[in-house]
C-alpha cells in the first residue's frame, strides 16, 4: 500500500489519499492522472490494469485501487 | 425528415398520441416501428445500412454472451479439478474467442462507415499523390450515399458490443429490443451516443400518460426550436456571407464570422439535442445529457468534458484508455523512462493516446484535412496547457487570482476565443485558407466596419441583430439559472398566468422570429452531416 500511496502522492502531493474516497467523483484525478497511475503500477507491481477495469469505483480511493491491484496480481 | 420540418412536427404529434393510446406493453414495439418509418422517410436505402449494423452487432453480442456463459459453467463444474494455471489458460482461450468476435464486428462495421464516409476523401488524396508523381491515370470518385446518422448509430452499437466484451453489460437477447436501442428515432439524427445500460433503463418500460412529463418534454423541445430557428439559423446567414466571399470579408470580418459561428454551432447543436432529449422525455424515456454549459469552461480540457459529453466519454472509454493502458504502450513507456528519464516516460502514453483520440475525433467529424487539423489543434492546445499547469499554479499562488471573478471571466473568455479560433477549420473547410483568414485578423483589422453600417451588409438587418442579442442574452440567462437549479421546475412552480406567458411567449417567438418562410429555408442541423 505504501508504494501505491507514493505513486499517488507523486501526482498530487496536496491530496489526502489515505482518507479520500471520491478521487474520481470529485474530479481530483483526471484521465491523464489515471494513465500515469496505470503505467506506474505496471512499473512498480508488474500488473496490467486493462481498460475494462478503469471505472470510477476502482479509482475513487487508494484502498479500492490497491484491492484491484491485489486481485489482478492474483489473476496474473 | 428534418427536426425543423412541418412533416416532423406532424410525425411527432401522431407518434405521441399513438404512443399513449397504445397499451404500455406495446409502446417500445411502436417506437421501433416509428424509428424505421422515420429512417425510411430519410432515404429507403439507408435502412439497409442500419439493419446490417443492428443484426451483425446483435448476433455477435449474443455469441459473445454464449462464450461467457460457457466459461462460467465450465469453471463452476471443474472448480475443484482445475489448477490456477489451467484456469488461467482456459480463461485466456475464451477471452481470445470473445476478442475474435469483437474484432470481426469492429472491422466490418467501421469498414462500412469508412467506405461510405471516407472513400472519396481517400480517392482525392490518392489522385493528388498520383499527379504529384507525374502519373496521368486517376481514380474516379464513387457515388455513395452517406446514411443519416451513420457515425452516431455505428458508435452507439459498437460501444454496446465493447461493453458486452468487457462484461459490463449483458447481451440483449431480443433482436427487436436491440434494434430499438440502435434506431430510437429522436437520437438517430445527431446523437447523443447513448450507452445500452443507460438508455435501456427506461426505453423498454411502459410509460403511462403523465401531463407533467409530457409538458416538461415539450417545453424542452420548444426551447430547442427557439435556439435552432431563432438564433442558429439567423446567425447562419451572417456566417455564410462572411465565409462565402473570402476576398471581401477579411480582417475584423473574420473575427465577426468566427464569433457568429461559435454561437451558431452552440445554438444549433444544443438546440438539436434539446429537441432529442425533450421528445424522449415527453415519452418518459431518459436520454443522457450531452452538454453541461460548455461556454462556462475555464480551460479547453474542461470544455471537452462539458461539450458533446457522450462523444467525449465514448472516445475516452473505447479509444483513449484501451490504447494508453495496453501492454505495448506500457512497454514503450517503460522504455522511455529507462532511456529518457521519468518525466518523459510518464508523458509518452498520455501524449500518444491523446494524439490518437484527437485524430479520431477530427476524422469522425468529417472527411477532410480541415477536420484533421481541427482535431490536432485541440490536441496541441490541451498538451500545451497540460505542460504549463505547474506554471499556472505558480502564477495563481503568486498573484492570488484563483477563484476571483475577474480571473474566472478571463479564463472563460480565453476558452471561448481559443475554441472559436479552432472552429475556423470547420467553418472555412480548407486548411491553408483558414490560416490565411486567421492571419488577416492581425494584418487587415479595420474597426470602422463596426461603425459605418458594414455589419448590415452581412444579410442581417437591425431587427435581426436585436433578435440575436436578445436570444443570446436569454440563452446565457437560462444557463446561469441552470447553475442554481432546474429551469422547468422553477417555471412549474410559478402561478398559471406566468407559466402561460412564458410558454406562449416562447411559442410565438419560434413562430414569428424563426428563420423560415419566404426567402428562408430551415437549414439542416450542422451535426447531421457527421
Amino acid at each position: 500500500m505504501q508504494e501505491l500511496l507514493e505513486i499517488l502522492k507523486g501526482l498530487h502531493p496536496d491530496v489526502d489519499f489515505e482518507n479520500c474516497k471520491t478521487l474520481i467523483d470529485d474530479k481530483i484525478l483526471d484521465s491523464f492522472d489515471i494513465i500515469s497511475i496505470v503505467s506506474e503500477v505496471y512499473e512498480e507491481f508488474d500488473v496490467t490494469i486493462s481498460a475494462e477495469y478503469i471505472k470510477p469505483e476502482n479509482f475513487n480511493s487508494a484502498e479500492a485501487l490497491y484491492d484491484l491491484i491485489r486481485k489482478l496480481e492474483d489473476e496474473e | 425528415m428534418l427536426f425543423t420540418s412541418y412533416e416532423f412536427v406532424a410525425f411527432l404529434f401522431l407518434v405521441l398520441v399513438l404512443y399513449y393510446v397504445l397499451p404500455g406493453k406495446f409502446q417500445w414495439q411502436f417506437l421501433l416501428f416509428a424509428g424505421y418509418l422515420f429512417y425510411f422517410a430519410a432515404g429507403p436505402t439507408y435502412l439497409l445500412y442500419i439493419l446490417t449494423t443492428t443484426v451483425t452487432v446483435w448476433f455477435a453480442a449474443c455469441r459473445m454472451e454464449k462464450v461467457r456463459e460457457r466459461q462460467t459453467e465450465y469453471l463452476k463444474e471443474h472448480k475443484d479439478k482445475l489448477g490456477k494455471e489451467e484456469k488461467k489458460s482456459y480463461k485466456a482461450k475464451m477471452k481470445s474467442k470473445l476478442w475474435r468476435w469483437l474484432l470481426l464486428m469492429l472491422l466490418f462495421n467501421l469498414g462500412i462507415l469508412a467506405v461510405v464516409k471516407y472513400s472519396n476523401f481517400a480517392i482525392v488524396n490518392i489522385n493528388r499523390i498520383i499527379s504529384a508523381a507525374g502519373g496521368e491515370r486517376t481514380l474516379s470518385l464513387r457515388n455513395l450515399v452517406l446514411p443519416m446518422g451513420i457515425s452516431f448509430y455505428t458508435f452507439q452499437a459498437l460501444g454496446y458490443l465493447i461493453d458486452v466484451y468487457r462484461g459490463t453489460v449483458k447481451a440483449e437477447k431480443n433482436l427487436f429490443r436491440f434494434a430499438l436501442f440502435v434506431s430510437f428515432f429522436p437520437q438517430l439524427v445527431q446523437g447523443p451516443i447513448s450507452r445500452f445500460g443507460d438508455l435501456s433503463a427506461t426505453l423498454f418500460k411502459s410509460h403511462p400518460f403523465q401531463a407533467r412529463t409530457v409538458c416538461f418534454g415539450l417545453e424542452r423541445v420548444l426551447w430547442g426550436y427557439f435556439k435552432k430557428l431563432v438564433i442558429a439559423d439567423r446567425m447562419l446567414v451572417g456566417v455564410n456571407t462572411i465565409i462565402g466571399d473570402t476576398d471581401t470579408y477579411r480582417g475584423a470580418y473574420v473575427f465577426v464570422g468566427m464569433m457568429f459561428y461559435a454561437l451558431e454551432l452552440y445554438a444549433d447543436f444544443t438546440g438539436g439535442i434539446d429537441i432529442t432529449i425533450g421528445v424522449a422525455e415527453a415519452m418518459g424515456i431518459r436520454v443522457t445529457e450531452n452538454f453541461n454549459r460548455p461556454f462556462f469552461s475555464k480551460s479547453i480540457k474542461e470544455y471537452w468534458r462539458r461539450w458533446h459529453i457522450t462523444m467525449g466519454t465514448w472516445f475516452t472509454d473505447y479509444i483513449f484508455y484501451p490504447i494508453s493502458v495496453c501492454r505495448p504502450m506500457l512497454k514503450v513507456s517503460k522504455f522511455a523512462r529507462a532511456h529518457f528519464g521519468e518525466q518523459i516516460g510518464k508523458r509518452v502514453p498520455v501524449y500518444l493516446s491523446s494524439f490518437a483520440v484527437w485524430l479520431a475525433t477530427g476524422i469522425w467529424h468529417g472527411a477532410g484535412w480541415n477536420f484533421v487539423a481541427w482535431g490536432l489543434g485541440n490536441w496541441i492546445i490541451i498538451m500545451i496547457s497540460q505542460e504549463f499547469e505547474p506554471l499556472y499554479e505558480k502564477f495563481h499562488g503568486r498573484f492570488r487570482v484563483e477563484g476571483k471573478t475577474p480571473w474566472k471571466m478571463f479564463q472563460i473568455l480565453r476558452t471561448i476565443l481559443l475554441m472559436s479560433c479552432l472552429r475556423m477549420f470547420d467553418c472555412y473547410r480548407d486548411v491553408p485558407l483558414t490560416f490565411r483568414m486567421f492571419g488577416s485578423m492581425f494584418t487587415r483589422w479595420d474597426m470602422s466596419i463596426f461603425r459605418d453600417g458594414s455589419m448590415y451588409g452581412l444579410g442581417l438587418s437591425g431587427p435581426d441583430y436585436m433578435v440575436l442579442l436578445a436570444g443570446t442574452v436569454l440563452m446565457i440567462a437560462v444557463s446561469c439559472i441552470q447553475r442554481k437549479g432546474k429551469v422547468r421546475e422553477m417555471i412549474a412552480e410559478k402561478p398559471y398566468p406566468v407559466r402561460f406567458v412564458i410558454w406562449y411567449g416562447l411559442f410565438l417567438a419560434v413562430l414569428l422570429l424563426g428563420a423560415y418562410g419566404a426567402g428562408y429555408d430551415a437549414s439542416q442541423f450542422i451535426y447531421n452531416q457527421f
